[in-house]
């Protein structure tokens, strides 16, 4: 059973709650398909055991040892990124897109493609199973694909040392990366908090999965820091049929936690919120059994 | 001067940032453009009571293939970088895939059998809005499910057409393409982190990425007195100016969530605010415009 965790907004505390899903399971598989910002790493310090390098597209690169600055590939560059500077054609690193036509219209065959090759995808082990995340290099396209390998990797993990259940930490935003990470799971957990920005980016996160026509649970983290909020966002999601699983309370405990290197119902069971969590958790998996 | 708002990780206080400079500037009698480049998952807008003014969608050019005239070649294949083309010769068969077009132009530059023809699709739209007559405001906001968010902030920051002191770019979160195009544009980088190891390790990435772009920048560190000092030793240890701290308070979150600008309740944080921007214009200001 493949399980996603997401939300429109960033740090509404999808990664902390991934965390304490999967440290109820004594075997579980955790992907981080949050790879421009991956995190869940830094509290569950896996072993790595598998390492694949990624090839996020190209770079286009002169060689001026060729190029008679005739210009012809800043009339088909259509991305803006090729200019004349100082009389001399220049490509902008920022601006190339990769898509090599440059490098195919060039009458001196002077532009050459170098790979984007910084990215990496890791397979390990971690004190509750085994994890799989993916670092994209600052400045490359995440364009979902390296997702889909995280994805592809945590399956074969996954079946190789029977493990039942796959939690995947999404990324924010409602594009390519996170349609990636809710394309064929089982369930989506959806997390937002009661702010007007984390409604409007829920109300976006529910346009992009209720495309996939998937079961979804919502959970409202911090709901005590505006509890009029709260119950605002629980009634406009009533309205358009979808209810509001659970409610956490704010804690800096979670923070401590993390800080601590473990999950917060690791770091305290006691807890309101550790409770509260192992109860969602334990609803989530009996329902699909 | 053009001054951009960013941070590897979600939810650390971007769009609070941007909006209270915004605001605080504002009030300070200075002429201030706000464009929200968080294009998957705009908020800052909603901020302030305004009329849209002006809205268009941002298009990007498609292949369309003429049936009659392909020989089924598969050349434009070959020449499509970003697998958005499914051609299968035997049976006669080719098709675009949209959703992986980057609009690159290679495809009809291979044609040459005048097969292929273009059309516009939409990515996203630009909103544009004016607040007292002289300040903008615009909004990136990209389509559900589009591969990249690039080319609506490109737009949205063109779009830039009223006199200003200073032009606040709300930055998307992550290193990656999106975030180089926005703090490509700037002139400073004001990045906003929480003193967690989740938020340090995501500050850690985007101070080598803006190092790489030789890009001016400091630091805010916001909820301070939560998590630990790790933040602060890393900055230190970095040289990197500590801008402000703005303290953990429940009633800053509360008011924050209900879309309420902080500053304008609390003179002492726009004062802060206000300082702060003043300083960097003098500091930084003398470069680009």
């Amino acid at each position: 059973m493949e399980i996603a965790v997401i939300s429109g907004k960033g740090g509404t505390g999808k990664s902390c709650i991934s965390a304490a899903f999967a440290t109820q399971e004594k075997k579980v598989l955790i992907a981080d398909c949050d790879v421009d910002a991956a995190n869940l790493y830094l509290l569950f310090k896996p072993t790595i055991e598998y390492k694949e390098v990624y090839i996020a597209g190209y770079k286009a690169v002169i060689n001026y040892e060729r190029c008679t600055n005739c210009g012809k590939c800043i009339d088909y560059c259509r991305f803006d990124s090729i200019h004349k500077e100082n009389g001399k054609v220049t490509i902008s690193e920022i601006l190339c897109d990769g898509c090599s036509l440059c490098s195919r219209i060039c009458p001196e065959n002077a532009i050459e493609m170098l790979q984007n090759n910084k990215s990496r995808m890791f397979s390990g082990s971690f004190r509750n199973g085994k994890m799989v995340y993916g670092r994209l290099a600052p400045g490359e396209e995440n364009s979902g694909k390296l997702v889909n390998i995280v994805r592809q990797k945590a399956k074969q993990v996954a079946e190789e040392n029977n493990l039942e259940i796959v939690i995947l930490d999404g990324p924010p935003g409602i594009g390519c990366p996170v349609i990636s990470t809710i394309t064929g799971v089982d369930k989506v957990i959806i997390i937002t908090e009661p702010t007007i920005s984390g409604f409007r980016d829920l109300q976006r996160t529910l346009e992009v999965v209720k495309k996939f026509n998937l079961e979804c649970c919502m959970i409202i983290n911090k709901f005590d820091l505006n509890k009029k909020m709260s119950i605002y966002i629980s009634k406009r999601c009533k309205e358009i049929g979808i209810n509001v699983t659970d409610y956490l309370p704010f804690d800096v405990q979670v923070v401590e936690a993390m800080v601590n290197c473990k999950s917060i119902t690791e770091w305290n069971p006691e807890l309101v919120i550790s409770k509260r969590l192992k109860k969602i958790w334990n609803d989530i998996i009996s329902k699909n059994n | 001067m053009k001054i951009a708002i960013a941070s590897g990780k979600g939810g650390t206080g971007k769009t609070f940032v941007a909006t209270n400079i915004f605001y605080a500037l504002l009030k300070n009698n200075h002429s201030v453009v706000l464009v929200d480049c968080d294009a998957e998952a705009p908020d800052s807008i909603g901020f302030f009571r305004t009329k849209i003014e002006n809205s268009f969608d941002v298009v990007q050019k498609v292949p369309v293939i003429d049936l009659n005239s392909c020989t089924y070649c598969s050349k434009c294949k070959d020449y499509c970088n970003y697998n958005a083309i499914f051609i299968l010769p035997p049976i006669k068969f080719i098709q675009v895939i949209e959703e992986l077009c980057h609009g690159c132009g290679a495809c009809s530059v291979a044609c040459t059998f005048g097969a292929i023809k273009e059309k516009p699709v939409s990515l996203g739209k630009v909103n544009t809005y004016i607040l007292n007559g002289k300040n903008q405001l615009i909004e990136a906001c990209m389509n559900i499910g589009v591969m990249s968010p690039v080319q609506i902030i490109k737009a949205a920051i063109k779009e830039i057409n009223y006199k200003y002191d200073i032009a606040v770019l709300d930055s998307p979160p992550g290193t990656s393409c999106p975030f180089i195009h926005t703090t490509a544009a700037a002139d400073f980088v004001i990045l906003v982190t929480e003193p967690t190891p989740f938020g340090l390790s995501d500050l850690k990435q985007s101070v080598e990425t803006l190092k790489e772009m030789n890009k001016k920048f400091g630091v805010i560190i916001n909820r301070a007195g939560l998590g630990n000092n790790d933040v602060y030793k890393y900055i230190k240890y970095e040289n990197i100016p500590l801008l402000l701290e703005i303290p953990f308070d429940k009633e800053i979150a509360a008011l924050y969530s209900a879309g309420i600008i902080v500053s304008e309740y609390y003179s002492e944080i726009r004062k802060n605010f206000y300082e702060m921007t003043k300083k960097i214009m003098e500091q930084y200001g003398n470069c680009g415009d």
